[in-house]
Formats: structure tokens, C-alpha cells, sequence
């Protein structure tokens, strides 16, 4: 088969999937926020006004403003940046050391393997939020150590899945036709072999970055991820709990907004997963 | 079944040591020191004065001899004294907090079980009905809500709107003054938000498995077989297929501990209920460095017995392994 027909198999059976692109389109939408913010946004996010603090959802502000007369959806608009980042960066940094590992103990095997693989077994006895907060209170806490800690803390799952994929591909007789030729190891990893084990890594990556969005806005809720005054979807919703009593929109709308952000990346990763494989679905 | 209970535990033991050096690592390959806090934020503090600190914790030695001391005290259960001013023993400190937070994970993965394995078998039974789909939706949604965003809203529609049920702590000030029935409906009271938020995670993903391990019993053999020789369709699910489909879900109960115990930290912190998770976070808060050791190390622990105890069950209830009890 060409590769040709199975790019075009692969774009129709995703195009068929009205969920897929569903989850496309809200993702998309999130790239078009956060590159327009500085002109989509109403309001200065971070500009204080307080004659109108606490302000219910209105006309001049859609989604009411904060404790400090700031405008929600001003800086919903400009935390969407983070969510952005987090998503990319995070994921970026487990997807590399997991593909790197999981390769390194799927293809060399023996001793290699059983290390690394041990040391995924010890990692996932963390309950990973502690382990997270831990290295948080030594690091200060600032939206590069968030997504660093993150991705250190979340590759077990890709390294299990690349070395998967290398046990069985490293077995193949293009494997060995390129071993024949003279190939060095490093070559057959990541030129010959790394190629055709992309495919799963990319959906793993997808719904990856939908847990770290979860994660550091989580994170910033609990005042350790984002700091103010850089907006954070998280952020915001730690000033809804301290004003829980009094204003609901503070809570309501920063919540749906990583609700709709991580159901599209889900959306998108499964889209993309039963498009690359239809046997998959069930 | 004792011997394979055994090879299980003596398995374990590595995997406790590579506990503690990570547990170790994360707190002391990090620049600054524990003892940073308390001389910087104090100017009085003079540079003999924080020599000296550092010579109480064993701070001046080198990182194997400090990892091996605090090893040795480990093994014996002693996990030093919190910084914070009581200097509290870090073992009461968390076995204070522990029973709270082992009590909200059980009744969560109790309820998880009950709400959760029912859908799963109705969804995968009639697949494509609207209860399915109706289920779908649910499940996508449940796995991207953020727990923390739901602990909020809940606790404004039923805590503020509605006054039902109260929002924060284990039990009412008044508590004392209650009659028994009113005491124990408090503590119900206190719990129904934090069980429900600390479960919903748990509730979306756990259908869904169930669904899928059920879908792909029904296609076994057996189950055709049974059908072929007249069981009524009742019968096939719920004692041929059940049985099966519900396997894997024992295996999946145990290894949602880390999870659970995690999550501990973002509900137990909105609604103050003083567990393990709220302990760590004010500990992390305060650099309170031994606490945040202990509680690793402990956390760690608790995955390693959450899967332990699913081998158990999985043993007992799979006849191949119980069979190897000679």
C-alpha cells in the first residue's frame, strides 16, 4: 500500500466522525483565542476597578468582574494562553522522555529493559498529585516549573506504550534489512523503528495534554500553579471559592471553559485513534 | 494461596526501597535547603546559628550517610518530627489524618462499584440504545469535568442556594449538643459532597471499562455456547458474562488507589475536611520537609497495599490461581 491511501484512509475516516471534529473545532477554537486575545479581549485583564468589584454578568461585563473590578471574561480570554502552553509544554517533556526510555527497553531488552521498566513501576506508586506537589514546594512555583513538573511526572504511560510498540516492531524484517545494511542502534531506533511507532504516541499525546490542562489548573486553583496576576482558568476559580457565597460567576464560567478545552482535546485524541485503527473501536 | 501471597510481598520489597530513595531525592536533590525557611526569614539569624541547624537535621553530611540514617529510622516506623512548632512525631501526625481519608476512599470506590458496574452492563447489553448513548455523553463529560470546579458549584447550589447539606469540616460546631440520630445524620451530612466529588472521577472511567470488558465477554465462545444450549438471556449475562467481565474491574479498583488518595488533596482542601491530602498540602505550604517525606513514603505504601489487596481478591476469586494453593 502506498502511502498515500493510508493518509487519505486515515483524513476520511476522520472527517466521518462528527464527534472527531467536533473535538477538532474546540480545540482549534482555543489556538484562535489565544492568538487573538489582544484583540478579542473587551477589557485590560489585569486592569483594577474598584468602583466595580464583584460585579454580577452585565453588558460591559459579560461575566461579571472579580474580587478586584478585573473583567472574567478579560482574563479568560488571556488565561486561555496558559492552557495553551501547559498542554504543549507538559506534554512535550513526557512525550519525549517516555519515547526515549520506552524505546531504549523495548529495543535493547535484557537488563535495560527491566530496569527502565522497574522504574516505571515505582514512579506509578506515587499518587501523582503528591509527588507533583512535593517537588512544587522546593521549586518555586511559576508556570515553567508547573509544566516541567508535569512532564516529569507523567511519561510512565508513553515510555509502557513505545516499549509495546518496539517489541513487536524491532522483530520485523525491515528492522533486520536495515540492521544487515550496517544501520548503527541509534539509527534503527529512532530513524527505522521510532517512525511507524508515532502513531500511538501522538493520540496518548492528545489526551496527555487534556490531563496536564487538568492538572495545572488544579494546580493554580490550589494557589500553587499559576500566579496572580498572570490569569490562569485555575487561578480565577480560587478567587470563585473565596467568594463562593456571593458570586456564582466567578465559579461558573473559568470551569466550563477547561470543561469544553479538555473534552475537545478527548474528543480529538479518541477522533484520531479510531481513524488510525477502525478496529479499534469496539 | 499463602505462598503466593508471600512471593507477592517479598516482591514488594524493592520496590518499598525505591520508594524511599525517590521520596529522599525529591526533597534533597532540590537547590536550597530544608532549614532555608527558618534562617532566612529570620535576620537574626546568624551564619554559626544556621550551621548549626543544619548539624541538628544532619544536613552537613554527606547525601548517602543522610539517606541511610533516615533509612534506618524508617524501618523501625520513625519518620522524625515535624518543623512545625509543636514538633509533633510526622507518624502521629499522619496516622491522625489517615483513617479520615482511607474512610472517604473506601465509600467512594464502594460507591463507584455500585453506580458504575450497573451502567457498564446495561450500556454493553443494549448497546446503541438510548441509555447508551444518553451514558456516552455522560462519560466524555464526567472525564473532562475538573473535580474541583464540581466540589464548587455543588457547594454553591446545595450548600449556599439551598442550605441542604454543609459545605465544610467533618462535623457541625453544635455537634455535641445533637441527640445520637442527629449526630449521625451530621456526619452522613458531611460526607455526602466530599464521597460524591472524591468517587465522580472514578464513576466516569469505571463505566466505561465495565461497558467494554462486557462487550468483549459477550462475544466469547462461552457465552455462545450457553446460549446455544438454551440458557435464558438472563442467565448469560448476568452469571456467564458478569462473572467474567467483573475480573479485570477488581484489578482496576486496586490500582485507582493512587488516584483516589491523590485527589484527596483538592477536596479535602475545599471543603477543610482534615485528612492525608489536607496535611500534605499545608505541609508542602509550610516546607514542613519531614512531613511531606513521611506522607510520600506512606502514600507510596497505600498504592502498593491497594494492589496488593486486588491480587488477593483476583486470586480468591480466579480458581486458576486459588487452585495453586498446594
Amino acid at each position: 500500500m502506498r502511502p498515500g491511501n493510508l493518509t487519505q484512509d486515515f483524513l476520511r475516516r476522520f472527517m466521518e466522525n462528527k464527534l472527531a471534529l467536533l473535538g477538532g473545532a474546540l480545540v482549534l477554537a482555543l489556538f484562535v483565542v489565544s492568538f487573538l486575545a489582544p484583540w478579542l479581549a473587551p477589557h485590560n485583564p489585569n486592569y483594577i476597578d474598584v468602583k466595580a468589584i464583584l460585579i454580577g454578568p452585565s453588558s460591559n461585563h459579560l461575566f461579571g468582574t472579580d474580587h478586584l473590578g478585573r473583567d472574567v471574561l478579560s482574563r479568560m480570554i488571556w488565561g486561555s494562553r496558559i492552557s495553551l502552553k501547559v498542554g504543549f509544554v507538559a506534554v512535550g517533556i513526557a512525550t519525549l522522555i517516555g519515547v526515549v526510555l520506552g524505546a531504549l527497553a523495548g529495543y535493547y531488552g535484557g537488563l535495560v529493559d527491566s530496569s527502565i521498566m522497574r522504574f516505571v513501576d515505582l514512579m506509578l506508586c506515587f499518587p501523582a498529585f503528591f509527588l507533583i506537589l512535593a517537588v512544587i514546594a522546593i521549586l518555586e512555583p511559576s508556570i515553567w516549573n508547573i509544566m516541567i513538573v508535569i512532564g516529569v511526572t507523567g511519561w510512565m504511560g508513553v515510555a509502557r506504550l513505545v516499549r509495546a510498540e518496539f517489541l513487536t516492531l524491532k522483530t520485523r524484517e525491515f528492522v533486520q534489512a536495515a540492521r544487515v545494511l550496517g544501520a548503527s542502534d541509534l539509527r534503527i531506533i529512532f530513524v527505522h523503528i521510532l517512525p511507524n511507532a508515532l502513531a500511538p504516541v501522538l493520540v496518548s499525546a492528545t489526551l496527555g495534554v487534556a490531563g496536564a490542562i487538568l492538572t495545572e489548573s488544579a494546580l493554580s486553583f490550589l494557589g500553587i500553579g499559576v500566579q496572580p496576576p498572570t490569569p490562569s482558568w485555575g487561578n480565577i476559580l480560587t478567587a470563585g471559592k473565596d467568594n463562593i457565597s456571593i458570586a456564582w460567576w466567578l465559579s461558573l464560567y473559568p470551569g466550563l471553559a477547561i470543561l469544553i478545552t479538555v473534552l475537545g482535546y478527548n474528543l480529538l485524541g479518541e477522533g484520531v485513534r479510531d481513524a488510525l485503527d477502525p478496529r479499534l473501536k469496539e | 494461596m499463602l505462598l503466593y501471597l508471600f512471593k507477592r510481598i517479598i516482591l514488594m520489597i524493592p520496590l518499598l526501597i525505591g520508594i524511599t530513595i525517590i521520596s529522599f531525592a525529591v526533597i534533597h536533590l532540590a537547590p536550597g535547603k530544608p532549614t532555608d525557611m527558618s534562617t532566612m526569614m529570620n535576620p537574626k539569624a546568624s551564619l554559626e546559628a544556621k550551621k548549626r541547624l543544619e548539624q541538628l537535621y544532619g544536613l552537613d553530611k554527606p547525601l548517602h550517610i543522610q539517606y541511610w540514617n533516615w533509612f534506618k529510622r524508617l524501618v523501625v516506623l520513625d519518620f522524625g518530627r515535624s518543623f512545625s512548632p509543636d514538633r509533633e512525631l510526622v507518624l502521629n501526625k499522619i496516622a491522625r489524618r489517615l483513617p479520615i481519608t482511607i474512610l472517604i476512599s473506601v465509600l467512594s470506590m464502594v460507591l463507584i462499584f455500585i453506580v458504575a458496574i450497573p451502567i457498564g452492563i446495561l450500556s454493553a447489553t443494549r448497546r446503541n440504545s438510548l441509555f447508551d448513548k444518553i451514558t456516552t455523553v455522560f462519560v466524555f463529560i464526567g472525564f473532562a469535568t475538573p473535580t474541583f470546579w464540581l466540589a464548587l458549584l455543588m457547594m454553591i447550589l446545595f450548600g449556599v442556594n439551598l442550605g441542604w447539606l454543609p459545605i465544610s469540616g467533618l462535623k457541625s460546631l453544635e455537634y455535641e449538643n445533637f441527640t445520637f440520630w442527629g449526630q449521625i445524620w451530621d456526619r452522613t451530612a458531611h460526607l455526602i459532597m466530599p464521597v460524591l466529588l472524591s468517587a465522580f472521577g472514578g464513576l466516569a472511567g469505571m463505566s466505561r471499562y465495565m461497558r467494554s470488558n462486557m462487550l468483549e465477554v459477550i462475544r466469547q465462545d462461552y457465552i455462545t455456547t450457553a446460549r446455544a444450549k438454551g440458557v435464558s438471556e438472563r442467565m448469560v449475562i448476568y452469571k456467564h458474562a458478569l462473572r467474567n467481565a467483573l475480573m479485570p474491574v477488581i484489578t482496576i479498583l486496586g490500582l485507582s488507589v493512587p488516584g483516589l488518595i491523590g485527589g484527596s488533596v483538592i477536596f479535602e482542601s475545599i471543603f477543610a475536611i482534615p485528612g492525608m491530602g489536607q496535611l500534605f498540602y499545608s505541609s508542602v505550604m509550610s516546607r514542613d520537609y519531614p512531613v511531606v517525606m513521611g506522607g510520600l513514603v506512606i502514600g507510596a505504601i497505600l498504592t502498593l497495599a491497594g494492589n496488593l489487596l486486588a491480587d488477593i481478591s483476583y486470586a480468591l476469586a480466579d480458581p486458576r490461581i486459588r487452585e495453586g494453593r498446594s
